[in-house]
């Protein structure tokens, strides 16, 4: 009797671990174009610019090991590197806040505009979908001196319209101004906060007598904080990113002044070929912007709350 | 003085007309239920009166003084909203006290009352605690002490119960009354739930296509409503209606037959008010004062649909023969069936009548009903 159920239960386990598998393949099947792309276009990258960055890797010629040689020259013997990485901090020091800020702004506005709302997000989230070349060609007429729309209308007040591209201290802030043009990203997701806020929390605080900016203080800005934590994080990375504008607006210059990180690493890959060289500045970069993600995700524990979270001074969890 | 007047109270949304004309009277330290099917402009009527709506027309009066065009904040009311709306980043003393505080309260002060309102709802020890370590009741009690710390002269609620499963319901509503008992203050309620308003209040308004189709005691709406449509929004299962014509009327008592009815029927109503006759009128009559007799007892005939058995009672749906449907509660065990044949007798002193249009030809009531409602009403008046 026992015998033959023993024998009897074996086709059924392993039929049981053959369907297993069947839906296992099934479902990565689902995903593998998702895990291909992964590993061939992020993970694979990834992993060969670390290695090149530990080689003298020239993109013609013999390439060979040199340890941690490009990050000790980078530091230590470049200035080059920290010309750049300084412009970069202060472009990132103006125009993070100014992004979260202005985008905020404009999001708070179309949230209580009532009259052609749907025109006012679109007008203000297209430049955001614009290429970065055609953004460029249309800022370069706006700066042009000669010719420019931003010159031609200060002519209007009697301010003869500075060079604004060729002046070493307002071509970063020309830069700034034309980054801020894509900040409709940014906006729709603090728009998509606020409209998330429940409107009984605004009501109830009315009814208590709470005044308007004390219900933006305490109540709008801490239901937001998870957006604004992620807009912080996502303006600082795409502030170290900086290259496009940069790149075709000034190259660079006028003297050096809007001479970016990313620009520092495109020119040692592609106008000297030091792929190894320009493989270790991105690990650099890729450090920075991590230590200041960290650093503003353990600052944001004091201002962002989220709403599954429980924190061990918030008391004992009621079951 | 805590009383609140209405006078002809008009909201609209766009071109829908919400409140069309309210005019309310609700004396101090009552509690008043405004109850009324979804859409019925309950929820506006109780927002106009926090000052959460601009008005089209009408006046509010909070005793003496009109604030009509008053700021929320300043109409010495408090509301306790259906989500709770309690700022879920702020801990519980947080959320009592962030009102008192913005409005230049002193310390010592703030403290005294969220102390005595946590006192007042047992959540002491939930002061620091965040509203997503709350269960649902505890959330409420929350909702509501932020409420009793104004110490408002009147509370608005609006449908706060309707978030909590059946049982907290219960709890809280025990809690509310007891709450209201306590604090003496006068208190506004918006609930769908008929249960609720006939329990919680001293007064019941309801509420029917933004207008008031009756405001009176619970019992005074159980048992005199003033048309078909309390009659038939008040009580569960809902009172059974049959058109029928009056044959004939001896001073107060009308007599009616037809329209599906197999014998005559006489009511006796409050007063010798004439009714034109043959007319067409509505006699309702609720399940519970139904019985299932023989052929020649019944005043109609019909078929068993469905018996939806409760135990204690039972719940007989019919088919009549004229056309309509009647339910019947019978006791738990009758022996009644689906697809039975059935005669129904209606009891005469429980019967309600309506006119053509729909209004309640008063009827007079037994002496032990009457001598309940004038109870109620004296109790409201004390």
């Amino acid at each position: 009797m026992d015998m033959s159920y023993a024998t009897a239960a074996v086709p059924v386990v392993a039929k049981r671990k053959r369907s297993a598998f069947a839906r296992h393949i099934v479902a990565y099947l689902f995903i593998s174009p998702w895990i291909l792309g992964f590993l061939f276009f992020t993970l694979g990258p990834l992993v060969f610019s670390l290695t090149m960055s530990f080689y003298d890797w020239p993109v013609v010629g013999e390439r060979s090991f040199v340890g941690l040689e490009n990050y000790r020259s980078m530091l230590f013997e470049d200035p080059q590197f920290w010309e750049s990485l300084w412009i970069t901090v202060k472009f990132a020091a103006i125009y993070v806040p100014f992004n979260i800020v202005m985008s905020f702004l404009l999001a708070l506005m179309l949230h209580h505009i009532t009259f052609a709302s749907g025109f006012f997000r679109t007008a203000f989230y297209l430049p955001s979908v614009i290429s970065g070349v055609a953004l460029v060609t249309i800022w370069s007429w706006i700066y042009s001196r000669e010719y420019g729309l931003l010159n031609f209308m200060l002519s209007f007040i009697g301010i003869d319209g500075p060079n604004w591209l060729g002046d070493p201290n307002l071509a970063i802030v020309a830069i700034i101004i034309a980054s801020l043009w894509g900040l409709g990203g940014t906006m729709l997701i603090l728009l998509t906060g606020l409209k998330a806020i429940p409107k009984e929390l605004y009501e109830a605080a009315t009814v208590s007598g709470v005044p308007g900016w004390a219900q933006m203080v305490f109540i709008t800005l801490p239901m937001l904080g998870p957006m604004l934590l992620f807009t912080f994080i996502t303006s600082i990375i795409s502030a170290f990113q900086q290259l496009t504008i940069a790149l075709l607006l000034t190259k660079g210059g006028p003297l050096g002044s809007t001479y970016f990180f990313a620009m520092y690493i495109y020119d040692n890959a592609f106008k000297y070929f030091d792929m190894g060289y320009a493989a270790a500045g991105s690990w650099v970069m890729f450090i920075i912007v991590l230590l200041l993600s960290l650093g503003v995700m353990r600052w944001s524990a004091a201002w962002v709350y989220y709403e599954g979270e429980v924190r061990q001074n918030d008391g004992e969890h009621n079951a | 003085m805590a009383a609140i007047r209405i006078d002809n109270l008009r909201k609209g949304f766009g071109s829908l007309e919400v409140l069309k004309g309210i005019n309310l009277d609700i004396a101090d330290g009552e509690f008043v239920c405004f109850l009324g099917p979804s859409g019925c402009g309950k929820s506006t009527l109780l927002r106009s009166i926090a000052g959460l709506e601009d008005l089209d027309g009408g006046s509010i009066h909070l005793g003496e003084r009109d604030i009509t065009d008053v700021a929320s904040a300043k109409r010495d009311i408090a509301m306790v909203f259906q989500n709770y709306a309690l700022y879920p980043h702020m801990n519980v003393r947080k959320n009592l006290s962030f009102g008192l505080a913005l409005n230049g309260m002193k310390r010592d002060e703030i403290d005294r009352r969220v102390d005595n309102a946590a006192d007042i709802l047992r959540i002491k020890e939930l002061l620091a605690r965040k509203p997503r370590q709350l269960s649902g009741g505890q959330r409420q009690r929350v909702a509501i002490g932020r409420a009793i710390v104004r110490e408002p002269k009147l509370f608005l609620l609006d449908e706060p119960l309707s978030n909590l499963d059946a049982g907290l319901r219960v709890t809280m509503r025990v809690e509310l009354a007891a709450l209201h008992e306590r604090l003496g203050v006068t208190m506004i309620y918006v609930t769908h739930d008929q249960v609720e308003a006939m329990t919680l209040s001293d007064r019941v308004v309801v509420l029917d296509k933004g207008k008031v189709s009756q405001f009176g005691t619970p019992l005074e709406l159980f048992y005199q409503p003033a048309n078909l449509f309390v009659a038939g929004f008040i009580g569960s299962p809902r009172m059974n209606f049959v058109t029928t014509e009056v044959t004939g009327q001896v001073g107060a008592s009308v007599t009616l037959n037809g329209g599906g009815l197999a014998h005559p029927l006489t009511l006796e109503m409050m007063a010798a008010a004439p009714i034109a006759k043959p007319k067409s009128v509505t006699l309702g009559i609720r399940p519970d004062k139904i019985e299932l007799v023989s052929a020649e007892e019944g005043h109609l005939v019909g078929d068993v649909r469905l018996v939806e058995r409760l135990g204690t009672e039972s719940h007989v749906h019919i088919s009549l023969e004229n056309g309509g449907d009647m339910t019947a509660v019978v006791r738990g065990t009758h022996p009644v069936s689906a697809r039975e044949r059935v005669h129904l007798r209606l009891a005469a002193e429980h019967c309600h009548l309506f006119d053509g249009d729909g209004q309640a030809v008063v009827r007079r009531l037994d002496a032990e009903t009457q001598a309940l409602i004038n109870q109620e009403k004296a109790k409201r008046v004390a």
